[in-house]
């Protein structure tokens, strides 16, 4: 029963990582109806950001260490809402009138051009690194049940970080004018709002939801690589699928779901060589019998 | 306020506009009437800045506009209520008269303006948090309206506001449009299908035939043209 609830936990923190993902894909969708596959990439680079950072930050405050950390999120957050923008700025600004696939394809393209330009020996190099420690380690039970200081992070920052992303979407100027772009972008632009800037806002926030993730992964599993956006980054993917693709709620709770059943099915003896093909599986049977996710709701062509 | 010269847009290989010149006297209600596919929605759409012209000038309040991007346009007070209305239907009815304010800095304004538009369309008020596409079709044109005149417009474009509404709130949104023009010193070009009553409304017209400018002249004057007569008014 104990292990259970312990492999919630652990599925948890998990699936915090993919819906932080999953919304910047979701976001996009939103906006511009195109997968932007270099966003797991993005994903990547905030891991190795909090890599760079960590020694540069130490200098200012301890690591590991509270300050230090959060020093490091906000840090890498920013930065990495800077490359999802200069991404967009340079990729796909370009390619706005042109048909969605050739759109997709460059993002494959660009996905590609950072993993293999990260893997040369000038920029990270192809071989693991150690994640830094951010955080004094520390393990407390709590009605039986372990938990260590960092997956209490994980899931705090996530909640808090959902929690605000809500705000910004319902609440704000801009969030409204995300709504309204996302639903008809020439109406729109006649509202004064300019579809531009709100592609660009909206690949920052994306970007930044994909940093922290980056460096809440580095936390929990210490070990990273180029490549190592590929495989998250396509269960984010898939997360967002479930969830219903263009659905802010949707891509949290597929992250969440995913983490769960993935962690669940590592843990069986038996199926637990095939937890990376559960997540696909499950992509194949929710277009197969409700292609707009769990939350979708249908989709109306418009005439 | 507005002249267009010599206006040519293409949509690819299919040319929409053949040289539209038009021009809108401030504080006037000018109508673009026409049959279905002669480019009345491509003008508007060209002057809103949502389809780029090929050729040709727009200018508004003396100044070119015909490369400036629609958001753009707005801010100078040209404001465009497009054909099928476009409301945000996700969105509550108050929250797409906000946007309609998107630029617009001033809450007193702001307040009062929506107040104004309460009273112009009392239906909005009672619908108020309701998701904008549960509307009824003439509820979703008096929300287009009333959005429009949010973005403190000083010019309006109406592509055709009766398009698919009941006759009773056909005649309540014309009503309100020449309020509009008179309490608050708005030019309006209206588009229509239906020339009778938007010749009713306006003090001049032109009629635009596949892309050209055919006949324009007073209202009075094209309404009693036989060409006209015979072509739309089913004389």
């Amino acid at each position: 029963m104990n292990e259970i609830f312990q492999q919630l936990v652990n599925g948890l923190a998990l699936g915090a990582v993919y819906a932080l993902i999953a919304i910047g894909y979701t976001m996009v969708y939103g906006v511009l109806r195109f997968i932007n596959f270099a966003h797991g990439d993005v994903f990547m680079l905030g891991s190795f950001t909090g890599y760079y950072i960590a020694p540069q930050i130490a200098e200012w405050f301890p690591l590991p260490g509270w300050a230090g950390w959060t020093a490091v999120m906000i840090s890498t957050m920013i930065i990495c809402a800077i490359i999802g923008i200069v991404i967009e700025l340079l990729a796909y600004r370009p390619l706005r009138n042109r048909p969605r696939l050739t759109v997709l394809i460059t993002a494959i393209g660009v996905s590609l051009l950072i993993e293999y330009t990260c893997q040369h020996k000038a920029f990270f190099g192809a071989s693991q690194k150690a994640f830094p420690k951010l955080l004094p380690a520390g393990n407390f039970t709590m009605g039986g049940l372990s938990f260590n200081t960092t997956q209490f992070v994980v899931l705090g920052v996530t909640l808090i970080l959902l929690a605000a992303l809500t705000f910004i979407v319902k609440k704000t100027r801009i969030g409204m004018a995300m709504r309204a772009v996302s639903h008809n972008s020439a109406a729109a632009s006649l509202m004064g709002i300019s579809n531009t800037f709100i592609i660009s806002f909206t690949f920052g926030l994306g970007s930044a939801l994909a940093g922290a993730g980056g460096i809440l992964y580095g936390m929990t599993y210490t070990g990273i690589e180029p490549l190592m956006g590929v495989n998250v980054g396509l269960k984010a993917f898939v997360a967002a699928v479930l969830g219903g693709i263009g659905n802010l709620p949707g891509a949290a709770l597929g992250g969440l779901v995913l983490g769960v059943v993935e962690t669940y099915a590592g843990g069986m003896s038996g199926i637990s060589t095939y937890r990376d093909g559960i997540a696909f599986a499950i992509l194949i049977i929710i277009l197969i019998f409700k292609p707009t996710g769990l939350l979708g709701s249908k989709q109306i062509e418009k005439v | 306020m507005l002249s267009v010269e010599n206006l040519h847009v293409s949509y690819g290989a299919i040319k929409a506009l053949h040289g539209v010149s038009l021009t809108v006297p401030q504080g006037a209600i000018v109508t673009l009437i026409g049959a279905n596919g002669a480019g009345k929605s491509t003008t508007l759409r060209s002057l809103s800045g949502l389809v780029k012209s090929t050729a040709g000038s727009i200018k508004y309040d003396g100044r070119e506009i015909s490369k400036l991007p629609p958001h753009r346009i707005v801010g100078g007070g040209l404001c465009h209520v497009p054909e099928g209305r476009m409301i945000f239907s996700n969105l509550t009815v108050q929250e797409n008269l906000k946007m309609g304010a998107y630029l617009q800095r001033d809450k007193k304004w702001i307040t009062s303006q929506t107040d104004y538009v309460y009273s112009l369309f009392p239906r909005l008020k009672e619908r108020e948090s309701q998701a904008a596409g549960t509307l009824s079709g003439g509820e979703q044109q008096m929300l287009a309206i009333g959005r429009a005149l949010l973005s403190r417009p000083k010019f309006l474009m109406l592509d055709e506001p009766s398009l698919g509404i009941a006759p009773l709130l056909v005649k309540t949104i014309f009503e309100r449009i020449v309020e509009i023009n008179r309490e608050q010193g708005l030019t309006i070009l209206l588009v229509e299908q239906n020339a009778n009553l938007a010749l009713d409304v306006s003090s001049y017209a032109y009629v635009l035939e596949t892309g050209k400018i055919l006949i324009e002249g007073p209202s009075a004057q094209v309404k009693a043209d036989p060409q006209v007569q015979a072509a739309y008014l089913g004389a």
